[in-house]
């Protein structure tokens, strides 16, 4: 098993017809993931990697029977897609896009909050179920089916210790990138939560970074319910304090956000705390050494 | 992106939000004549650099006369202004601040700001003006008033009311408060701020609420739909790198160690400044080429990286995924060679066309070191680097 996309997963893309949405849709469909179609307004009825093209995610709904979107819409657009996605009551919108204005998805979070779709991202790689399907940029190949769950707010990161744990011959159940950015849909807590309740899931690896205090969320939660191995790292140990390292949401502003703190929440909470980023997939073979 | 607090104050007052009268002023001459135009008893000369801390360390002055305005005005002109924020090396303060003084009653916080786990901003007022907010929230939390907004309707009246009363206002204030405090939400909404924060709002003798300071940072994502405020932009208060790598569309901080990085994706920089430092290093600088970095960018990154003279060795630390390792390596080989680069470089490389990649550098003649892992790369880079200053 996994958690949110398998072999099931009917993905349509948003921003279809353009230079990413074309690239990785096609990397998409050589990896196996079933991509039903696209919607780019004005190019509905059109074919596009010899699949449908539609005006309206509405549309694309009702004929492909899509239960996944992913978007690639420019930021300026990027919210405008996502409550599209929402409205078409699709259950899962992965949006990759990177620069989209906090206030334009701190309003569109407040609208489709506890509603029928699940939001990734933005500002993440997507998710990848290794073997059944991957929706999002990360390369298919590092990646090796097995069992265990991977979350974290990083795209390149991810690969790295993805990388490291199928080098040592641990697969992964699903790979979830929930992105960079402030305010975001899916959250560390929701992962561990969906990894705890999978039973093809033996062991989770949590990599944070500096700002907010998501991790310390997921570290009180994991204290009290996850009886699962959990290896974490935190980046930006180094980051000076007041700078924003890159990603939207990697800041530490009026002392909050540390990655002292978050190394702090995580060892209260039973979580093996790696200091190396070298070190992710060796702790995690420890940690499921019988 | 930070603005100057005249900057700030003029774009308040836009929204309705009352500031002291004040002018800048570049020039002893320009503030003196502000002063005289401002015919205030008490004028305040104000040092204009993008730090807090600045009464403390020395930037704000009163003045009984225009003269001695003009007085402090060139002596605060150019000086090296050291606040705990600027850190020991300072700012030179190039603008000043002229405003008229004012009698202060009370001083009380106002800030507005994104509370993240809540995904709502946050309104926040404490009766503790004056004072770092920072330690209000750490020494006595219940000191500071909250109120979620919701940013379909923006803040409704009663919430400005809550924090009015709240604040001890009374009710000869209310009619300024609420609509003070729903000015203030807007302009954050509308510019698209990442923070907007007054300390102190000050209230005075005649029980006028007025913003006696202001800060605004904005969300850089959101700075293309607003070109005015774009303008605003003092490339004095940056570090030249972070000017020139910005022209480039590179993210890059420069930071105080002998290590040049060069990474892609933002986590993965961060993790390889960590390990640098666990290495026993310290990195020179964050700098992400990010997933899609071509040869150009590539050659620009270099170009950032060793115009720092602080840098003795550099490390190239990428994970191809978008980016192949081979188109990497061709451009890391291109950009040597064309720059004639000095320092030594270690190459770390995994991901898509790996081997093919690592050949490329191998085979360039260039000398790079090519390393197995993170690890055994940063290892390499420091013993080159040397440790830490």
């Amino acid at each position: 098993m996994s958690i949110l996309v398998d072999q099931n997963s009917r993905v349509l893309v948003q921003g279809f017809t353009g230079r990413e949405g074309t690239f990785h849709a096609t990397q998409m469909i050589e990896y196996g993931t079933n991509v039903v179609g696209g919607v780019t307004p004005g190019k509905g009825g059109t074919k596009h990697l010899e699949r449908p093209v539609f005006n309206t995610v509405a549309d694309a709904v009702k004929a492909t029977g899509a239960n996944v979107s992913l978007i690639f819409v420019p930021p300026p657009f990027a919210a405008d897609a996502i409550l599209e996605a929402a409205d078409a009551a699709l259950p899962l919108a992965v949006c990759i896009t990177e620069g989209i204005p906090a206030m334009d998805m701190t309003r569109v979070w407040n609208v489709i909050r506890g509603g029928r779709t699940r939001l990734i991202g933005p500002n993440c790689p997507g998710i990848i179920s290794p073997g059944k399907c991957k929706i999002g940029i990360m390369p298919g190949r590092i990646h090796k089916q097995g069992n265990v769950g991977l979350v974290s707010r990083s795209g390149t990161l991810t690969y790295e210790a993805v990388g490291q744990l199928t080098a040592l011959g641990l697969g992964q159940s699903t790979a979830i990138g929930i992105g960079g950015d402030p305010i975001i849909g899916t959250t560390f807590l929701d992962a561990i939560q969906l990894f705890n309740a999978d039973p093809e899931t033996h062991a989770i690896v949590l990599i944070g970074e500096i700002g907010g205090n998501a991790e310390e969320i997921a570290a009180a939660y994991i204290k009290e319910h996850v009886k699962k191995p959990v290896v974490g790292f935190i980046a930006g140990q180094t980051a000076p304090p007041g700078r924003r390292m890159g990603h939207a949401g990697a800041i530490i502003s009026g002392g909050q956000g540390t990655a002292k703190d978050k190394y702090a929440a995580m060892a209260a909470a039973g979580i093996s705390t790696v200091q190396s980023p070298a070190q992710i997939g060796a702790t995690l073979a420890l940690r499921l050494k019988p | 992106m930070k603005i100057h607090e005249y900057q700030a104050k003029a774009i308040l007052a836009r929204y309705g939000v009352p500031t002291p009268r004040g002018e800048v002023a570049f020039t002893k001459e320009e503030a003196r004549a502000a002063a005289e135009r401002l015919r205030s008893p008490v004028v305040v000369v104000k040092a204009q650099i993008h730090a807090g801390g600045r009464g403390k360390g020395g930037g704000v002055k009163l003045a009984r006369s225009v003269d001695e305005a003009a007085d402090l005005a060139g002596r605060l002109l150019g000086m090296k202004l050291v606040t705990h924020q600027t850190g020991p090396e300072g700012r030179i303060v190039k603008r000043l601040l002229i405003e008229e003084g004012l009698d202060i009653k009370r001083e009380l916080y106002l800030g507005v700001l994104l509370d993240r786990a809540a995904a709502l901003p946050v309104f926040m007022a404490s009766a503790a003006g004056g004072m770092e907010i920072e330690e209000v929230a750490k020494d006595r939390p219940e000191a500071i008033l909250r109120e979620h907004v919701h940013p379909g309707v923006g803040l409704q009246a009663y919430q400005a009311r809550k924090l009015a009363f709240g604040l001890g206002l009374g009710a000869e204030s209310l009619a300024a408060a609420v609509p003070f405090f729903q000015s203030l939400y807007r302009a954050y909404v509308e510019s698209d701020a990442s923070l907007v924060e007054i300390n102190p709002c000050i209230v005075t003798g005649d029980g006028r609420l007025v913003a006696l300071d202001a800060k605004m940072t904005f969300d850089d994502n959101a700075l293309y739909r607003h070109k005015d405020i774009v303008e605003l932009r003092d490339l004095n208060e940056e570090d030249p790198l972070e000017i020139a790598a910005s022209k480039y569309g590179l993210n890059y901080i420069k930071l105080d160690g002998t290590v040049g990085c060069m990474v892609n994706g933002a986590g993965l920089a961060m993790a390889t400044m960590d390990i640098i430092k666990l290495s026993g290093g310290a990195p020179a600088n964050f700098l992400d080429v990010g997933g899609g970095a071509n040869a150009d960018q590539i050659k620009n990154a270099f170009k950032i990286l060793t115009s720092d003279s602080s840098v003795r060795a550099v490390f190239i630390n990428i994970f191809g995924g978008i980016l192949r390792c081979d188109v990497l390596a061709t451009g890391v080989v291109e950009a040597a060679r064309e720059l004639s680069l000095k320092l030594p470089v270690v190459v770390r490389m995994e991901g898509t066309n790996v081997e093919e990649g690592k050949r490329i550098i191998q085979e360039s003649g260039l000398g790079f070191t090519v390393a197995e892992g993170m690890k055994d790369g940063a290892q390499k880079v420091v013993a080159i680097a040397g440790g830490a200053r």
